[in-house]
């Protein structure tokens, strides 16, 4: 069972008023975005266009991949092993805004890692967070300063955020799962 | 994966996994911080039993550039000096409760014997003349990189020299032939284990078709493995296998897993060419080693990861 909270076009709006919010809050700073992998990135990638766009300057796009730095490296269950993605941050943070950009805001635990992951490239002036869904129950004292859309969801559904870069389509579905999962990890 | 023992376990997939992982840290260790906290608060022991320069200082380095604490035993000064066992040695460890143990020892099976005695993960870092799996992995990260290839499939390798006493020969044709590459084992034929075959590589006892070769993959000779005259002498060895400049290609590529015995399996002005990876290999061997400990170490599963879509798994797209 799955019902649809927004569509192409609404990703679309969600994106250009998020990108509009970033210009609003840091009139005078250096912007940078970095995306947290895999969809974090492709939307930050598309936030960097609009951005761009607002500014007629360059934004410089990075991206984490948060693999090393979870901290449920040795607690999971083995089971078929995620892809691990290559971090791209290019270009020095010190004096910058940096956005960290991802789809689905949950526990927290993600934000952490890539906040954590971030640190090991510089230091950035000042570190914000855009997340195109926070679907509620954190468990980490994390807060979205850029929000697309608040979902409260139970812990026993699913988001699920499809990106056409990714998935062919744009899309972000609630999946109701049959039974309740035994709480969030991530 | 709970170890690593030999290629023979692995499948494909389970290569190009944790190659794909060593790509990730080779990024890594481009950073000014070339570390990352992964393996916090885990112990790995490093148990060698014979002398190694590149793979113990490497899975060294490879722990802590995870952030895992590290124990480094060797025979020698160790109380194995005084007669202990394996076993023995083994359970003595264990009261550390280590995540991974990374063996090397002159006894075919050690690492099997450990598996089998303890509850960490083990690493057979070179076990007798048996197999040698994380230095074959690394070679085929390096070949990949080096030729731009995301497999071997079609490769032409040639691999010369003592393959009778090499647990890299036996690992390396596993892996090599694994990721889709012919591969051909040379040398005299007292250094050509008999029925070499069923390892899945074709046999030549001379260098005479090295001219198809991609990659001409050199063995070391291994004098403290040669009890017996398995060659007339070290010169008529260099006369009829050594790699020099007259018998590589300017097109083919050169691997030695080392140590070079200058001038004997490999001339002196090979090693140094462009051709030659043999730098690359060593530095190839922290990043793949890193991937080894973190496959074998991080157990996880894709679902309610982040709360949001799972990740694409390898083999089985999202």
């Amino acid at each position: 069972m799955s019902r649809t909270v927004l569509d192409r076009d609404d990703i679309r709006r969600t994106l250009v008023r998020i990108a509009h919010e970033i210009v609003e809050r840091n009139p005078d700073e250096r912007i940078a975005l970095v995306g947290v992998h895999t969809r974090g990135a492709f939307m930050a990638r598309r936030l960097q266009a609009l951005i761009e766009e607002l500014v007629r300057g360059e934004v410089p796009l990075g991206e984490v991949d948060i693999s090393f730095y979870r901290d449920d490296v040795a607690v999971r269950e083995p089971a078929s092993q995620p892809v691990v993605h290559s971090s791209r941050v290019d270009f020095p943070l010190e004096d910058m805004t940096v956005v960290l950009v991802d789809d689905v805001l949950y526990t927290g635990r993600t934000a952490r890692a890539a906040i954590e992951a971030l640190f090991d490239y510089g230091r950035p002036s000042r570190l914000q967070l855009a997340v195109l869904v926070d679907r509620g129950h954190r468990e980490l004292p994390i807060r979205p300063d850029y929000v697309g859309k608040n979902l409260p969801t139970s812990r026993s559904e699913r988001v699920n955020v499809r990106l056409e870069e990714q998935d062919g389509f744009d899309e972000v579905e609630i999946h109701e799962l049959g039974t309740p999962v035994g709480g969030p990890t991530a | 994966m709970k170890h690593l023992l030999t290629i023979a376990d692995l499948e494909r997939s389970d290569i190009e996994r944790i190659l794909s992982t060593a790509d990730s840290f080779s990024e890594v260790a481009g950073r000014d911080i070339k570390k990352v906290p992964t393996l916090r608060g885990r112990t790995v022991v490093n148990l060698f039993y014979e002398s190694s320069t590149r793979t113990s200082s490497s899975f060294e380095l490879a722990a802590k550039r995870l952030s895992a604490d590290l124990i480094s035993i060797r025979s020698t000064g160790s109380a194995v000096d005084k007669g202990e066992s394996l076993r023995d040695t083994v359970a003595t460890l264990s009261a550390y409760d280590p995540a991974a143990i990374v063996i090397r020892a002159p006894w075919v099976g050690a690492a099997d014997i450990v598996a089998r005695s303890c509850t960490a993960s083990v690493v057979n870092a070179g076990d007798g003349k048996h197999e040698h799996p994380s230095q074959a992995l690394l070679d085929v990260f390096t070949l990949r990189r080096r030729l731009g290839l995301e497999s071997l499939d079609g490769l032409n390798v040639w691999i010369v020299g003592d393959v009778l006493h090499s647990r890299v020969a036996r690992s390396n044709v596993l892996a090599f032939t694994r990721m889709g590459a012919r591969v051909t084992v040379c040398g005299p034929p007292t250094l050509i284990p008999r029925e070499v075959e069923t390892l899945g590589c074709d046999v030549s006892y001379d260098l005479d078709r090295l001219g198809e070769a991609d990659v001409v993959y050199a063995l070391r000779m291994q004098n403290e493995r040669m009890d017996d005259a398995f060659v007339p002498s070290l010169r008529e060895y260099v006369a009829c296998y050594q790699i020099n400049s007259r018998r590589l290609q300017p097109r083919q590529v050169l691997m030695h897993p080392g140590p070079v015995n200058r001038g004997v399996e490999l001339s002196a002005d090979v090693m140094e060419s462009p051709q030659a990876l043999i730098v690359d290999q060593v530095a190839s061997g922290l990043v793949v080693r890193m991937a080894i400990l973190y496959d074998l170490l991080s157990a996880r599963d894709q679902s309610g990861e982040r709360g949001g879509t799972p990740e694409p798994t390898v083999g089985q797209p999202a």
